[in-house]
């Protein structure tokens, strides 16, 4: 799916200049690494949600509007459908903004698991001895269940591709065919981001958002 | 070499200096010297008037960071004296400079040599008062206040306030409020760090005094917005009193839709009555009685909008364009890329690509417009997107107060332009 590739594209671009602008003179600007950030949630939401159409396309045979990819080469950079309210998903993303020592802590613990994938960014000098997976500063979350729903058991310290995309390489995000990853933890009272994009075009609303979710939990027996 | 990238212009009121600062923390001030100005055709040239280094590389040693020297922002305050001052910012720290000539020197001590070694005593047997004599002129640049310690985000503006007393700094998520005089304590006026840092969804990319309204001013934010604040209403300026937005297109939503709305640069007019944005792609022109949307919306480079993924990658899109206003507010000014710059003249509805480069800028010859071609058969002169230098880029303009004359900084050059005079 070019979408697809096009999200994953961007979201390698977007990571390694995170890792750069660590390095640059003056210090995490903090501008900057916002925009970043909104990027990297667009391509992230993008990637999921193009994920899911894989997924379901092979289920069903309902056409899938929002994902249509026929847009020419030249196109790729748009979304298939209106941006989703940013709001819920970012407060589970955000740590580039973060003060600066907050986002070291973070890639730290990458740059010691996953150095052959990361761009030549200079190694930090501080705390190499961080040998937790999952960062301090990140809350430990649990998906808001909707009535009816269980709750999966998940292991813990896994990836957590829907918080603080900016911790993780793309080495953790892509492959989550291929990991036991879990559902991506969302903070109380937001939704699960890819259960966020309608998948129906044209509805949006709560009925959507809860028939939306119905699909990714199929989706989810099958990769756990 | 990258210590002479200019990183901002500005002329003084009367626009007889102008200013630059450059990415090495230097300052170099140029004076106009009028040939001939009793002739019906004269020139006025701009020399070198002063230099100094307003800047250097500090290290935060709590944070491990260095601080960079790169001037960000000049600002000149109304001339009150014989002297000239200016307000210079790098990321952290402003400075206010006193910009002195001096013209005459004391010569003929009593007590003193030429050179400054003082005389045996016991050879004096008269006394002599030094007198003034004529000198070559000296420009002397001496830090007259440093204002220090007062932001924890990169600082993108410094504004003087219409009062002539105090001023205005700007960093990503506060701005501060300073006497002239007083460099140990500034207020906060405007605070929009939230208490949990994840939440954050903007930040301040600009702000700016109203030139004549000494309690009002604006600030404008990454995600396209504009706020004007008035100082009266508050202490601490977080509640606005307009709101300027304009709602989004849907149909130009993509990956980028929200770093190509940042706004880059806000510029009042001089009249006062509109304030111009700049965002990526266009410079737009509010009356500050309509906040809905804005009056004008000028093109800079739309071609660019299908190339936003390229500019992503090499940086491209997170260049900071800045924007002018001439002296009469007739005519807005803007750079782009390929060492290109726009001028939207409001009244005529016409607007004008012009180049600054060395090729094309022998002095006194009239500078060619220029045409990008979008698509389609590429006419003869025309450049076509794809053989755009994106290496070359106008930030940096600024128009004279009263006169046509412009500053277009290219990376490590800086021109200047004039009105053909018949």
């Amino acid at each position: 799916m070019e979408v697809n590739i096009e999200a994953r594209r961007i979201l390698a671009v977007s990571i390694s200049k995170l890792y750069a602008s660590r390095t640059q003179r003056g210090g995490l600007r903090l501008h900057r690494s916002l925009l970043l950030s909104l990027v990297m949630r667009s391509a992230r939401d993008i990637y999921h949600s193009s994920r899911e159409s894989e997924v379901l396309s092979g289920a069903q045979s309902a056409p899938e509007e929002p994902m249509d990819t026929s847009s020419s080469p030249g196109e790729q950079t748009r979304l298939p459908e209106p941006q989703p309210e940013p709001q819920p998903v970012l407060n589970s993303t955000e740590t580039a903004p973060e003060e600066p020592d907050n986002t070291e802590d973070g890639c730290d613990s990458e740059i010691i698991e996953d150095k052959e994938n990361l761009s030549p960014a200079k190694q930090s000098r501080k705390r190499r001895g961080k040998a937790s997976a999952a960062p301090d500063f990140l809350p430990s979350k649990r998906a808001r269940l909707e009535p009816g729903e269980e709750r999966y058991e998940v292991p813990l310290g896994s990836c957590r591709a829907g918080e603080s995309l900016t911790t993780l390489s793309l080495n953790r995000v892509i492959p989550r065919r291929t990991d036991t990853s879990p559902a991506p933890p969302t903070l109380p009272g937001h939704e699960v981001c890819p259960g966020h994009l309608s998948l129906f075009p044209g509805e949006r609303g709560p009925e959507t958002e809860m028939h939306g979710q119905e699909p990714l939990q199929c989706c989810l027996t099958k990769l756990v | 070499m990258p210590a002479d990238i200019i990183s901002t212009v500005e002329f003084n009121h009367t626009g007889e200096l102008l200013a630059t600062g450059d990415k090495g923390g230097r300052v170099v001030i140029f004076q106009q010297e009028i040939e001939n100005k009793n002739q019906p055709q004269f020139r006025s040239e701009y020399n070198v008037y002063s230099t100094f280094q307003s800047h250097e590389p500090e290290f935060d040693y709590l944070k491990s960071l260095e601080i960079e020297e790169k001037i960000n922002k000049i600002r000149w305050l109304p001339q009150k004296n014989a002297a000239q001052f200016l307000l210079s910012t790098n990321d952290k720290t402003i400075k206010l400079w006193k910009i002195s000539e001096r013209d005459k020197r004391p010569e003929g001590y009593n007590l003193k040599e030429e050179d400054g070694r003082y005389k045996d005593p016991n050879t004096i047997t008269s006394l002599r008062v030094p007198v003034l004599k004529p000198m070559d002129l000296m420009v002397e640049a001496s830090p007259r206040r440093v204002f220090a310690n007062a932001h924890t985000y990169h600082i993108n503006s410094v504004s003087v306030n219409s009062d002539n007393e105090t001023y205005l700094s700007a960093d990503d998520l506060r701005i501060n409020l300073w006497h002239l005089e007083i460099t140990d304590r500034s207020f906060n006026i405007v605070d929009i760090k939230p208490a949990n840092m994840e939440e954050l969804t903007e930040v301040i990319t600009a702000a700016e005094f109203h030139p004549h309204q000494c309690n009002t001013f604006v600030y404008s934010s990454s995600k396209g917005t504009i706020r004007l604040c008035d100082m009266r209403v508050s202490a601490l300026c977080d509640k606005h009193s307009k709101l300027f937005e304009e709602p989004e297109d849907p149909s130009n939503r993509s990956f980028f839709s929200e770093i190509i709305s940042s706004i880059s640069d806000v510029k009042f007019s001089h009249n006062g009555r509109y304030m111009m944005t700049r965002d990526y792609l266009s410079v737009k022109i509010w009356d500050l009685n309509m906040e809905t949307r804005p009056v004008e919306t000028y093109q800079v480079h739309e071609y660019l909008r299908s190339k936003l993924c390229s500019l992503y990658e090499n940086d491209c899109i997170f260049d900071k364009f800045e924007c002018c206003w001439n002296g009469n507010d007739s005519v807005v000014m803007t750079g782009s890329y390929n060492n290109f710059f726009r001028m939207f003249d409001r009244g005529h509805r016409r607007d004008v690509t012009l180049e600054a480069s060395r090729e094309n800028s022998k002095p006194m010859q009239v500078l060619k417009p220029r045409k990008v071609c979008t698509g389609g058969k590429r006419k003869k002169d025309e450049i076509s997107v794809d053989s755009l230098d994106f290496n070359k880029k106008i930030l940096h303009t600024a128009w004279h107060p009263q006169d046509n004359i412009i500053a277009v900084a290219t990376t490590n050059n800086l021109y200047i332009f004039q009105d053909k005079v018949n």
